[in-house]
C-alpha cells in the first residue's frame, strides 16, 4: 500500500483544493483529512457520516478545593504555569494543563484528580469520491499528532481491508508535531507552495523535514503568475534539491468559486484548471512507481 | 497593551496584517511572531538582527550507577519518555515534555537535568520598532515550550504596545499565544474555507473573554456568508482589505501592503483606532469588575 499526502509548510496555500482534485482522481484510494485542527476536505466532498468516535488522549489535573491544604507544591512543580492560586484557592488552567502528573503525584493532601480529556471526535464517512477518514479536534487541544497517526492508522486498516491500494491525504500545515506524524511511514509529499517570500521560506523548511523521514518530495507551485521572478527561484531550488516539479498553477479566481460551489476544479474543469491537475496527479503516481 | 493577530487556518494574511500594523504604529512597539513553525514576519519587516540565543527544554539525564531500576520515573512520566527494558533505563528525550517528574520523584536522585535545544529565539530591531521572533528547529515536535520562552523575553524587552502575529489554527499553540492579549484581530477571507475556519476560531477564542474583531481580507472574492455570521454574533468588522491582484503581487514581493498599495494605509489606521478603543474599553470594564 502506498501513501500520498499533501503539504503545504503553511496553511492556505491551496492544499485543500489540490487534495480535492486529486481525490476525484484517484482510483482505488481511502481519503484522510489529517488537518484535524482546521480541516477543509469536507467542505469539499460533503461528507457523509457512516461512523462517528470520541477520541480521548491524555489526562488533565483539577484540584478538589475541599481537600487542598493550600502547600503550593502544585504551583512551584508545575513547568507549565498551569495553576493558578486567587482567592477562591488554587485551580488548574485546562488550556495550559499538559497532563504531565507531577502535582498529582506530588500533592501531599492528594487532592489532584486526574481524569482522561475528550479532545475530539473522528469519523468515517461515504463521499462522491470514496471513503473519507476525518476528525475535528476541540479547540485549544494539543494531541493533534496522536489524532493524526490515529486517522493514518484507521485510513490503512480500511484500505486494506477494502483491497485498495492507496490512502491520500489532505496534510497539516506547519513543520511541527502533526506534519511529523503526518509524514510517518508516507510515500510521497506533494508541497504545495506560493511564490512569495515566506512561500520559499516555508517550502525550504518542509522538504527538510521530508527528507529527515526518506518520504519523496514533488513540488507544485500554486499562483505562479503572481511573481514569475520568483517561481523560476522555486523551481531552480528544487532542480537543485532534485524534487520533481509538478505544475505550475496559475491565480485564478475559479479556485474560489469552486469553492463556493462545492465542487473540485476536475469535476468542470474550468479556464483548463482540471486539465493541469489531471496531468499534475499522473505524475504524481508514476513518482510513486520509481 | 498587547494585540494579537490571529486566524483560523494559515494563509488568510494574519503576517500582512502584522506587518502593515508594526509598520504604522506610532508609538513604541514590539513586532513579535510566535508562529514558531513557519516564522514569516521578518520575511516583510527586515529587522536588523541584534541577537540570538538558543531555546531548550530540560530533559533528564541518567546516571547509571545511581539508578537502582526501581522504575518511579517511568511510572510518572505520561509522555513515554523514560523507560526501563530488560534492566537498562532509556531516555528518549526527543519525547520529554520537561515537566520534571522524574527527577522530582526518583529516590536516588540518578536522574540530572540536561537540555534538548528547541530551536532559537532572535532579537532585532527595524526603524524604532522592536522585533522578537521564535524559530523551532527542524524536527522538534513542540512549540509551545518554545513560545513560552518568546514571551518571556517579550516581558523583558517589550516597551509600549506589542503586536503578535500568532500562529495559525485554533490549537494549543494559537490558544497560547492569544491568552494573554488585551485585544484580538482575526483575520479571515470571504470563502467557505475562511468562514469555516473563522467559525471555529471565533468559538476557540470566545470563552477567554478578550474583545475581538475580524478583518476581511481578499474582500470581494467569495460571498457574504462571513459578514452576516459577523452580524449575527455581534462581531464587529474592524477593516476589508479589498480583493486586488496588486496586493497579491506586493505582497509575493515580500512587501508590506500598507506601504505598498495606495489608500490602505488608512484601512489600517482605522484598524488600528478600533484595535485600541477595544481594548481600552474592556480594560474600563475590568476597573469596573474589580
Ligand atoms: S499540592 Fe495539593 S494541597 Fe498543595 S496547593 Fe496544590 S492542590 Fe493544594
Ligand atoms: S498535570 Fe502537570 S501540567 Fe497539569 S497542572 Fe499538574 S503539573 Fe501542571
Ligand atoms: S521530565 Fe517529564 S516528560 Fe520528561 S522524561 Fe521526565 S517525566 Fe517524562
Ligand atoms: S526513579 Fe531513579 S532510581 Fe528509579 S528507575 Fe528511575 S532513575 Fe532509576
Amino acid at each position: 500500500m502506498r501513501e500520498i499526502v499533501i503539504i503545504s509548510g503553511k496553511g492556505g496555500a491551496g492544499k485543500t483544493t489540490i487534495a480535492g482534485a486529486f481525490a476525484h482522481l484517484a482510483e482505488n484510494a481511502i481519503l484522510c483529512d489529517l488537518d484535524v485542527d482546521a480541516p477543509d476536505l469536507h467542505l469539499l466532498l460533503d461528507p457523509d457520516k457512516r461512523e462517528e468516535s470520541e477520541f480521548w488522549s491524555g489526562h488533565e489535573a483539577v484540584i478538589r478545593a475541599e481537600d487542598c491544604v493550600h502547600c503550593a507544591t502544585c504551583l512551584n512543580m508545575c513547568q507549565f504555569d498551569a495553576i493558578e492560586f486567587s482567592i477562591e484557592g488554587y485551580s488548574v488552567k485546562p488550556f495550559r494543563c499538559e497532563g504531565c502528573k507531577v502535582c498529582v503525584e506530588l500533592c501531599p493532601a492528594g487532592a489532584i484528580d486526574f481524569p482522561e480529556r475528550k479532545c475530539g471526535h473522528w469519523f468515517v464517512s461515504d463521499t462522491r469520491f470514496g471513503t473519507m477518514v476525518h476528525a475535528q479536534l476541540f479547540p485549544g487541544e494539543e494531541n493533534s499528532g496522536r489524532l493524526v497517526t490515529l486517522l493514518k492508522q484507521q485510513a490503512r486498516q480500511r484500505a486494506e481491508a477494502g483491497g485498495l491500494d492507496l490512502v491520500l491525504s489532505d496534510g497539516t500545515p506547519g513543520i511541527g508535531c502533526p506534519v511529523i506524524a503526518s509524514l510517518a511511514g508516507t510515500d510521497l509529499a506533494v508541497v504545495v507552495t506560493e511564490p512569495t517570500p515566506s512561500g520559499i521560506h516555508d517550502l525550504e523548511r518542509v522538504a527538510e523535514l521530508c527528507e529527515g523521514f526518506r518520504t519523496k518530495v514533488a513540488v507544485l507551485v500554486n499562483k505562479w503568475d503572481i511573481n514569475p521572478a520568483m517561481t523560476e527561484k522555486i523551481e531552480a531550488y528544487c532542480r537543485d534539491k532534485g524534487y520533481t516539479l509538478l505544475c505550475r498553477f496559475p491565480h485564478n479566481r475559479a479556485a474560489v468559486d469552486s469553492m463556493l460551489e462545492r465542487k473540485v476544479l476536475t469535476e468542470y474543469d474550468p479556464g483548463g484548471l482540471g486539465t493541469l491537475l489531471k496531468q499534475a496527479w499522473k505524475d504524481t503516481l508514476a513518482l510513486l512507481e520509481k | 497593551m498587547i494585540f494579537a493577530i490571529a486566524s483560523g487556518k494559515g494563509g488568510t494574511g494574519k503576517t500582512t496584517v502584522s506587518a502593515s500594523l508594526a509598520t504604522l504604529w506610532e508609538n513604541d512597539v514590539t513586532a513579535v511572531d510566535l508562529d514558531v513553525e513557519e516564522p514569516n514576519l521578518h520575511l516583510f519587516l527586515n529587522p536588523e538582527i541584534t541577537g540570538t540565543e538558543k531555546g531548550y527544554v530540560t530533559v533528564p539525564e541518567a546516571d547509571e550507577e545511581r539508578c537502582v531500576k526501581c522504575g518511579a520515573c517511568r511510572d510518572i512520566c505520561q509522555f513515554k519518555a523514560i523507560t526501563l527494558m530488560a534492566g537498562t533505563l532509556l531516555v528518549f528525550p526527543e519525547m520529554c515534555h520537561g515537566c520534571g517528574g522524574c527527577m522530582a520523584v526518583c529516590p536516588e536522585k540518578a536522574l540530572i537535568p540536561g537540555r534538548r535545544e528547541l530551536g532559537e529565539i532572535v532579537r532585532g530591531r527595524s526603524g524604532n520598532m522592536e522585533f522578537l521572533m521564535g524559530r523551532l528547529r527542524i524536527g522538534e515536535a513542540m512549540a509551545p515550550p518554545l513560545m513560552r520562552q518568546v514571551k518571556e523575553r517579550m516581558g523583558f524587552i517589550a516597551t509600549g504596545d506589542v503586536i503578535i502575529d500568532a500562529p495559525p489554527g485554533v490549537s494549543c499553540p494559537a490558544m497560547n499565544a492569544v491568552m494573554d492579549a488585551d485585544a484580538v484581530v482575526l483575520v479571515t477571507e470571504p470563502t467557505p474555507f475562511g468562514f469555516h475556519d473563522f467559525k471555529l476560531a471565533w468559538e476557540a477564542f470566545s470563552p477567554l473573554g478578550i474583545p475581538m474583531g475580524a478583518v476581511i481580507n481578499r474582500a470581494g472574492l467569495g460571498d457574504s456568508t462571513v459578514q452576516n455570521f459577523c452580524k449575527e454574533k455581534g462581531i464587529p468588522i474592524w477593516a476589508e482589505i479589498p480583493y486586488d491582484r496588486a496586493i497579491a503581487e506586493a505582497y509575493s514581493q515580500g512587501r508590506v501592503i500598507a506601504d505598498a498599495v495606495p489608500g490602505l494605509r488608512d484601512t489600517f489606521l482605522k484598524l488600528k483606532e478600533h484595535m485600541v478603543a477595544a481594548a481600552e474599553e474592556n480594560d474600563m470594564l475590568g476597573v469596573f469588575r474589580a
